[in-house]
């Protein structure tokens, strides 16, 4: 690694982490709604842009101290996402998936636009507890907005998994998700089930918005990054909630890497060449299977 | 309503059904060789683009709505034949030859992502398109010697015997030209046991691989013929648009071929057509629109793509057949009156159906 | 004459033996019954044959060759046609398209003399449309030529398929179940058909059935499984009063 500190190299692998962190969240966005539903979310990365926009509203324009608008951000787009499920998607279910990829996408399309609307075109940004402050951890020092990125997410994951694990609810969700019909069967309020997993994978968004938000600006593009967040989903087989956070951090880590140790451009399309190289070598990604239809 | 008694088995082969039916296109096909005559030459540009959108919008047509496959990066094609096209003409290629060269390009390279992303379906093949168009938009910018990177190049007006080609009413005649021979060939591509082949595909599989079908070979059939027409078009659109830049080929331009399809009808030609027509008339249809809205809302970038995105939702919530669909309705309420029934075109409850398994 | 040969048929999925040791011939001719209870085995015996699924021991023979290692979409080729137990139809397409694509494997004429419809390609395209006319009056279609699949009700779609598969001109003609799903009257025209392809167009039949009646109609041979094992194999009387078949059947 000729020419690179191991100090530069660490400081890459952390912001690659970081970025890898966001991709996974919105993966596991993803992840969630199509296990449940098996609905592709195209618009879940408009879903992180609209949540962060909802922090800079509140913070502002209504003054509300960080954590509060982090709350309130995040529950709001619980809230929306919940009732996107009951009014839109939930009358696209049993449709071909291809109905729901473009619904999915013009929803995107309605979001940025209503966005650009309300907010405008221009980048924004706001304050954070982390905004330019370091950390310095034996020698290496480590941006503090990166770090609130990782330990943000560790502890979205461990809220899931316990939801999952331990609530009535969250078990109710599993049993939908792996059987709609012996679920519906079993008394779970399957229709409620899926609009509460709407719910989950907004607010999960929203997370990851307000988490980005101080490391790349928010604009009304920004929601573009869910389409890298695909890879880090397929890298995980679509399948496993582990599959697209450790997806997610695979990507992020090789972007970083491939600015530095490859030509130029093949950052930005290195998590493209991704879900190529992993859809061909295994169709059904690296966690997931894909079984035959019986006949 | 009209009764068709067969006697003839050409009579399901052939491409008009009857004499009223050719009587009708036959007319259409007048009146667009005399257009050039009637109208001023902005409108003939506008036309020309709708056949260049129709031709594209077969294209895609041919692999999502016959043969089931979504692609998200029909841009790319276009793009390929667009550039392949320009470059060509930049190096002294004949317009006669570069356009079947890009063609042929389009349907090769069309091929060999086909190939690999046969093995996918639904989801992941979305997916993979999706990558795919992004990685041909960053070669378009990277690979400068020859495309001209981000700044991109001129588009070459070629000539013949002193008359410019892509001049309104010359151009004009070519796009028409063009677009009866994609429709031709996409009609008998129809009607000929590949084209049947590729519906089987799209409605089942196992019994089309059953009855004989080789699902690789003409998945890759599918995906490599769809890439030539939109090629083919991508090698117009070169002239239609005169300068040709990366970012005219990115995924909004993907969306747009897809929002074609979806509007004017998934599943027939005829669908394309309209989509073609829709989007065409789009730009216009919403300068209009900007006069009817208030200041603040008419004067947003985001108002395009805004009505982009309402079109998409409202068609695949309310009319998932396409305009194509709805005349097909409206003309049967007509036919039947007064005996309509509403419930003839209800949709059937349904419930998820699993596609985790094939 | 043996028309085709199952030897020693076996596969697993993860561990379980879903067929095992399973070996039977049937001659040109015959009507073939594979009888068992649920999960017997007997569908994954045709998915074998159609080689949707690749045995893990075992031989497949047709007409004295080997196809065990043939690729799915040339058993039709070969002359082997099938139905599905849940109906596989193309459902937003005509009877009259269905049943054209039943003579994918009869297709003639590349990609370019398709795209320009040569007069050769309409010939052809004439001569599938008069096999297919005979098939649609043998099985008495002509009220649903022009119906989308979607608008068929149920008992016309199991006909439908039937005809997909005689359009193929099978040499042995494999029926999923014909008459599951039908009524008394339907399954009662199902037996009359399934005389009438073996006798009039001299195909030969190999069927899984449910229904005691219409097995016993219409079989020459019946073989009963049971947990993917052979359990009996002989003429309809002989299988049914087998110990180890009515034994499988009321459960012991």
């Amino acid at each position: 690694m000729g020419g690179w500190t191991l100090s530069e190299i660490v400081q890459l692998l952390l912001n690659g982490l970081a970025a890898g962190c966001i991709y996974g969240l919105v993966a596991l966005g993803f992840v969630l709604i199509y296990k449940a539903t098996e609905m592709v979310n195209f618009a879940q990365g408009d879903l992180l842009m609209l949540g962060a926009f909802m922090a800079y509203a509140l913070i502002e324009h209504y003054s509300m101290n960080y954590w509060a608008a982090f709350l309130g951000a995040v529950l709001f787009m619980a809230v929306f996402g919940y009732l996107l499920d009951t009014v839109i998607l939930r009358q696209v279910i049993g449709q071909p998936q291809f109905a729901v990829v473009m619904l999915t996408i013009g929803l995107g399309f309605l979001f940025r636009s209503g966005a650009s609307m309300i907010w405008g075109t221009e980048t924004r940004a706001f304050a954070t507890p982390f905004t330019d402050g370091v950390t310095r951890v034996g020698g290496f020092v480590i941006a503090d907005v990166n770090l609130s990125i990782v330990i943000g997410t560790a502890i979205l994951c461990g809220l899931l998994y316990a939801f999952f694990r331990f609530t009535r609810i969250g078990v109710a969700m599993q049993a939908a998700s792996q059987n709609q019909l012996a679920a519906y069967y079993m008394g779970i309020p399957v229709k409620m089930i899926f609009s509460l997993v709407w719910a989950i994978s907004a607010g999960v968004a929203a997370v990851a918005g307000i988490l980005l938000a101080p490391v790349s600006l928010i604009d009304v593009t920004i929601g573009l990054i869910g389409l890298k967040a695909f890879a880090a989903a397929v890298l995980g087989g679509f399948g496993s909630i582990p599959g697209a956070v450790f997806g997610g951090l695979v990507i992020g880590v090789i972007e970083q890497f491939s600015g530095i140790y490859l030509p130029e451009g093949f950052k930005d399309v290195a998590a493209y060449i991704v879900i190529l190289l992993v859809l061909f070598a295994r169709p059904q990604g690296l966690f997931g299977n894909i079984g035959r239809k019986r006949v | 309503m009209r009764f068709f008694f067969k006697t003839d088995y050409n009579q399901d082969i052939n491409l008009f059904r009857d004499g009223v039916d050719r009587f009708w296109y036959g007319l259409l096909i007048a009146v667009l060789l005399v257009a050039p005559f009637l109208l001023e030459d902005f409108w003939l540009g506008e036309i020309s683009y709708v056949f260049i959108l129709a031709i594209v919008g077969i294209g895609l047509m041919i692999l999502t709505g016959y043969t089931g496959q979504v692609s998200l990066g029909h841009a790319a094609f276009l793009g390929i034949g667009a550039y392949t096209h320009s470059v060509l003409l930049t190096m002294g290629v004949p317009f006669w030859i570069s356009i079947p060269v890009a063609t042929l390009l389009s349907a090769v390279i069309g091929a060999l992502i086909g190939r690999p992303a046969l093995k996918l379906t639904g989801v992941y093949l979305a997916i993979a398109t999706l990558a795919f168009a992004f990685i041909i938009e960053q070669i378009l910018i990277r690979w400068e010697h020859v495309t001209g990177g981000f700044k991109g190049f001129p588009v070459p007006r070629p000539e013949v015997l002193g008359v410019g080609l892509v001049d309104d009413v010359p151009f004009y005649y070519i796009c028409f030209g063009a677009l009866v021979l994609a429709v031709l060939a996409a009609l008998n591509l129809l009607r000929s046991p590949t084209g049947r082949a590729f519906v089987a595909i799209r409605d089942s599989e196992i019994a089309a691989q059953s009855m004989g079908v080789n699902l690789a070979a003409y998945k890759t059939m599918a995906f490599s013929i769809s890439a030539g027409f939109t090629g083919f078009g991508g090698t117009l659109f070169a002239h239609k648009i005169g300068y040709l830049a990366p970012d005219a080929f990115n995924i909004l331009l993907s969306i747009q071929l897809l929002l074609m399809v979806v509007v004017g009808g998934l599943g027939s030609l005829h669908g394309a057509i309209y989509g073609a027509i829709f989007v065409g008339s789009l730009p216009q249809l919403i300068a209009i629109l900007r006069d009817y809205l208030p200041e603040s809302v008419a004067r947003q970038p985001g108002l395009e793509p805004g009505i982009f995105g309402l079109i998409l939702v409202f068609f695949i919530l309310f009319e998932p057949l396409g305009i194509y669909g709805r005349w097909l309705k409206v003309k049967l309420y007509f036919s039947l009156f007064p005996l309509y029934k509403k419930a003839t075109f209800k949709r059937q409850k349904t419930y998820t159906k699993s596609e985790r398994n094939r | 004459m043996t028309l085709f040969k199952a030897d020693n048929l076996a596969i697993n999925f993860g561990g379980i033996k879903a067929v095992d040791g399973v070996s039977f011939d049937v001659q040109k001719g015959q009507v073939f019954t594979i009888i068992g209870p649920n999960g017997a085995g007997k569908t994954t015996v045709f998915n074998l044959i159609s080689r949707i699924y690749n045995p893990t021991e075992g031989k497949l023979f047709f007409e004295g060759n080997d196809i065990t290692e043939v690729a799915p979409h040339n058993i039709a080729n070969l002359g082997i046609a099938r139905t599905f137990q849940n109906i596989e139809l193309f459902e937003h397409a005509t009877v009259l398209h269905n049943l054209l694509l039943g003579r994918h494997a009869h297709r003639s004429g590349n990609l370019a003399s398709q795209m320009l419809f040569l007069p050769s390609q309409r010939k052809a395209e004439l001569a599938h449309r008069e096999k297919v006319e005979h098939v649609i009056d043998f099985l008495d279609l002509q009220h649903y030529r022009d119906t989308y699949i979607v608008n068929l009700p149920y008992g016309a779609r199991k006909v439908v398929e039937l005809a997909r598969a005689l359009c193929t001109e099978p040499k042995l003609l494999l029926l999923d179940e014909p008459s599951s799903g039908l009524n008394t009257e339907e399954t009662e025209d199902m037996a009359f058909w399934i005389h009438d392809i073996r006798n009039e167009l001299g195909i030969t039949v190999l069927m899984v059935e449910h229904d005691m009646t219409l097995v016993n109609e219409v079989s020459d041979r019946v073989l009963a499984l049971n947990y993917g094992r052979v359990l009996a194999l002989g003429t309809p009387s002989e299988v049914q009063s087998h110990p180890e078949v009515v034994k499988a059947y009321l459960g012991g």
